[in-house]
């Protein structure tokens, strides 16, 4: 036996990234804010006025019979309507599969439900998971371009788009103009369980790299100091009047007490210190605009006179998911961009804020 | 009679202080006599022996791993003792000794024989570690003397750690009584619930729950005072796969103090860090989780001052369908046993210049003599005739298909590897042999 001569290797490889992968994940899929570019922030942001703007009939030839298949492991009321009517507005074909009344009941794993979905023509998968981390688990199963709807408590993409839409619309300020600044000046505090919310964690790591200040705001055991580190421009305020005061957007948040584990929150002390309530807005931020990606626990964390008051475009954030997924649907499953005809994009978002200005007067 | 020369080798034997050039003659599954160069000819042809040639390359006592888990009995789908103990032998380990936490739990002297008999067709020598209370279950102690007369060379509840102070206590007097070490996973899971990886920045981002390094070191700390309250007694106290600053800090000053206190690292602890987890790679999932920098450090650290005593792999072998899910519904735990060795060598000898001495220590003499493994880890005259014959220079790509272990969820894949193992014997027995 003797020393075998080998031919020296290529020089370490990075970490794989899962056991025996079926498929290299689509890069058009959306798992995680981290994951566009600027100028992908942009395009949606495009892509959504565009398509929300164009004449529906013609819309629905977008994706006429193309299939996107929702898979939803937790429940939902606003992000799986609006996914859905969005895919519908572009033509496109939509099954709605849900834990409680398909096979994942009878334990039919996250892996093989994807293939089961790809099998039966799914072009594309919407999913909303209770584990973080499970939309990169489908994606890798299926190859399939898969929008992350919401997972564990991880990341709500879409959610983090919609606002900014909201956001920039309601600061009456261009989408088209150079990302890193979109929010320049801007403070935008997020209120609350900050601890469990995919939603916080999404604008966190986006908003600041547009430019904006993001203020976290709540008790430390729902609010932990490593918060700090998703990202640059990240400051914590424990004072809700204090953030309040320098915030031009404030976003409420919902304690989930589905998440809440082995924490001990006394609710009378937490509504004291950070619900928004009129007398708090009026005193500390009176032009603010608030926010909730719902759903909301009124007269826990926000009261109904703030809900449905003048400074809240909570509704309007609901309006704006739609246009957002049909974006994010339509960049998923025809990435080229669309040839739109007759408006421009300027005056389909001049009009869109004009019905929006309409309805919000119809509204109060 | 069967006999094996091994002729010019560089025979690295830390148990006999030799580092230098000898051959090496085994007969009946001992090893019969280590001479220089050319002087045991005469002997080996006396005594019929096959030769093998060893030019070039490191002979050294088997590797002797005293954290695997072998999934036998009740688990056969992620290994049994035969292929978990056919990848240690590929792994250049000669000695495994086997966690409790099968189906049943070993708590019983028939398990501990029925794992030990040869028709588990073993590549490698097992030794049973026998859970320290009943069922694991931390309520009621277990035989020690009757497990130790049946083969058991520990006691853990590993996995399950034993939480109970007044438990504790009883298990480190039982087992001093009965010359048996506890071995601990510490981690004070009450600080764990659902959680799956380190605590940390990390962690907050990827949006899951992570365990605190308090709950390894507070642990460490709570048994170290248990210990204390004993000295004067026997009571040896191994800490599993060490993972934390924190906890070997804990350890170092119990050393200083006089307690028999001993640990172990894994060479994934030394190797990687929390970041491995990367997008959710659940073959980066493991208990005690991969930690902060400064931790990786520090684990190296007590590899090269001492202060830690041994490598073990905690090889925990999963089914494809188990570690293909959800992360944090994934089983804790990767497949090491191939992988120890290259990792090894890459880091501690290449790296930081570790003598290959220093690593057969910690690989082979150490965790022998750790858990009274008589005749293992040794090449003196007598002692078994369990070695490994590796090339320590060749540079190799390890893949996980390639494995002789039944599972492939290792985060190496892929991995270049420095140091083949081109032969292990098994007392005297090609146990595996280089293609």
């Amino acid at each position: 036996m003797t020393a075998i001569k080998t031919r020296p290797e290529p020089p370490r490889v990075a970490l794989p990234s899962a056991p025996t992968p079926a498929a290299t994940p689509c890069s058009r899929s959306l798992l995680s804010v981290t994951s566009l570019s600027l100028e992908d922030v942009s395009a949606i942001l495009r892509l959504a006025t565009l398509l929300e703007a164009e004449e529906p009939l013609a819309r629905a030839k977008r994706l006429a019979s193309r299939r996107v298949a929702l898979l939803f492991y937790e429940s939902s009321t606003r992000t799986r309507t609006s996914f859905e009517l969005a895919a519908k507005g572009l033509g496109a074909d939509t099954a709605l599969i849900s834990s409680q009344s398909s096979s994942i009941e009878k334990g039919e794993s996250l892996k093989d439900t994807g293939i089961t979905l790809r099998a039966l023509g799914a072009e594309c998968i919407i999913l909303r998971h209770l584990s973080s981390g499970a939309p990169y688990l489908l994606a890798q199963a299926t190859g399939l371009p898969v929008l992350n709807a919401g997972d564990g408590m991880h990341e709500h993409p879409s959610q983090a788009l919609l606002d900014l839409r909201t956001m920039l619309r309601t600061l009456d300020r261009p989408e088209t103009g150079p990302s890193e600044t979109l929010l320049q000046g801007i403070t935008v505090s997020i209120v609350g369980d900050i601890l469990h919310s995919r939603v916080a964690r999404s604008n966190a790591l986006l908003l600041p790299r547009l430019g904006a200040r993001v203020v976290l705001c709540g008790p430390p055991a729902l609010l932990p100091e490593v918060a700090l580190e998703l990202s640059p421009g990240i400051t914590i305020e424990r004072d809700f009047d204090q953030a309040l005061a320098k915030s031009q957007i404030v976003m409420m948040l919902r304690i989930q007490k589905e998440r809440v584990t082995g924490l001990h929150i006394d609710l009378n002390e937490y509504m004291a210190r950070y619900q928004l309530h009129e007398e708090r807005l009026h005193a500390r931020a009176p032009q603010a605009i608030v926010m909730h990606p719902g759903p909301m626990i009124r007269g826990l964390e926000i009261t109904s006179e703030v809900a449905d008051g003048p400074q809240s475009v909570i509704a309007e954030q609901v309006r704006n998911g739609v246009a957002i997924r049909m974006a994010l649907i339509h960049r998923a499953l025809a990435p080229e961009l669309p040839q739109l005809p007759v408006k421009s994009p300027a005056k389909a978002a001049k009009t869109m804020k004009q019905e929006t200005a309409k309805k919000k007067r119809g509204g109060s | 009679m069967s006999a094996t020369l091994i002729r010019g080798g560089h025979v690295v034997d830390p148990s006999a202080g030799v580092a230098a050039d000898r051959d090496l003659l085994l007969k009946d599954g001992r090893v019969a006599a280590i001479e220089s160069p050319g002087k045991l000819t005469a002997a080996a042809k006396q005594a019929g022996a096959e030769i093998i040639e060893a030019g070039g390359l490191v002979v050294a006592p088997g590797l002797v791993d005293i954290h695997v888990h072998l999934r036998e009995p009740g688990q056969g789908y992620k290994e049994t003792i035969a292929t978990g103990t056919a990848a240690a032998a590929a792994g250049g380990f000669t000695t495994v000794c086997a966690m409790p936490n099968t189906i049943p739990i070993n708590d019983s002297v028939e398990t501990t024989r029925w794992m030990q008999s040869a028709e588990r067709n073993p590549s490698a020598h097992v030794f049973p570690i026998a859970a320290a209370t009943r069922g694991s279950m931390g309520e009621a102690l277990t035989e020690y003397g009757s497990l130790k007369a049946a083969g058991a060379v520990a006691v853990s509840d590993d996995g399950k750690p034993i939480l109970g102070e007044a438990i504790m206590h009883q298990a480190l007097a039982a087992a001093a009584r009965a010359g048996l070490p506890v071995i601990q996973h510490a981690e004070d899971t009450r600080m764990t619930v659902g959680c799956s990886m380190n605590a940390g920045a990390l962690a907050f981002r990827l949006g899951l729950r992570g365990m605190p390094v308090a709950a390894e070191a507070g642990l460490v700390e709570r048994d170290l005072r248990l210990l204390a309250e004993l000295k004067g007694g026997r009571a040896h106290l191994h800490i599993a796969h060490l993972s934390t600053a924190a906890a070997l800090d804990a350890v170092r000053r119990a050393r200083r103090n006089g307690l028999h206190v001993t640990c172990e690292v894994a060479p994934h602890h030394f190797v990687l860090t929390e970041s491995a987890v990367g997008e959710y790679n659940t073959n980066a999932k493991m208990n005690p989780p991969l930690r902060a920098e400064s931790d990786r450090r520090a684990m190296l650290e007590g590899l090269l001052d001492g202060s830690i005593d041994c490598i073990a792999t905690d090889h925990a072998p999963h089914a494809s369908h188990e570690k293909e899910q959800e992360f944090d519904r994934a089983p804790n735990g990767i497949t090491g046993l191939e992988s120890a060795l290259g990792l090894t060598l890459e880091l501690l000898h290449r790296k930081h210049k570790v003598s290959l001495s220093r690593l057969i220590t910690l690989l082979s003499t150490q965790p022998a003599n750790l858990l009274n493994l008589r005749g293992r880890g040794s090449l003196v005259a007598g002692a078994f005739a369990d070695v490994v014959i590796f090339d320590p220079k060749v540079e190799w790509t390890f893949r996980a298909a390639a494995t002789r272990s039944k599972s492939r969820n290792t985060p190496f894949d892929g991995w270049t590897m420095l140091g083949k193992v081109r032969m292990t014997l098994s007392e005297g027995r090609v146990a595996y042999r280089a293609d």
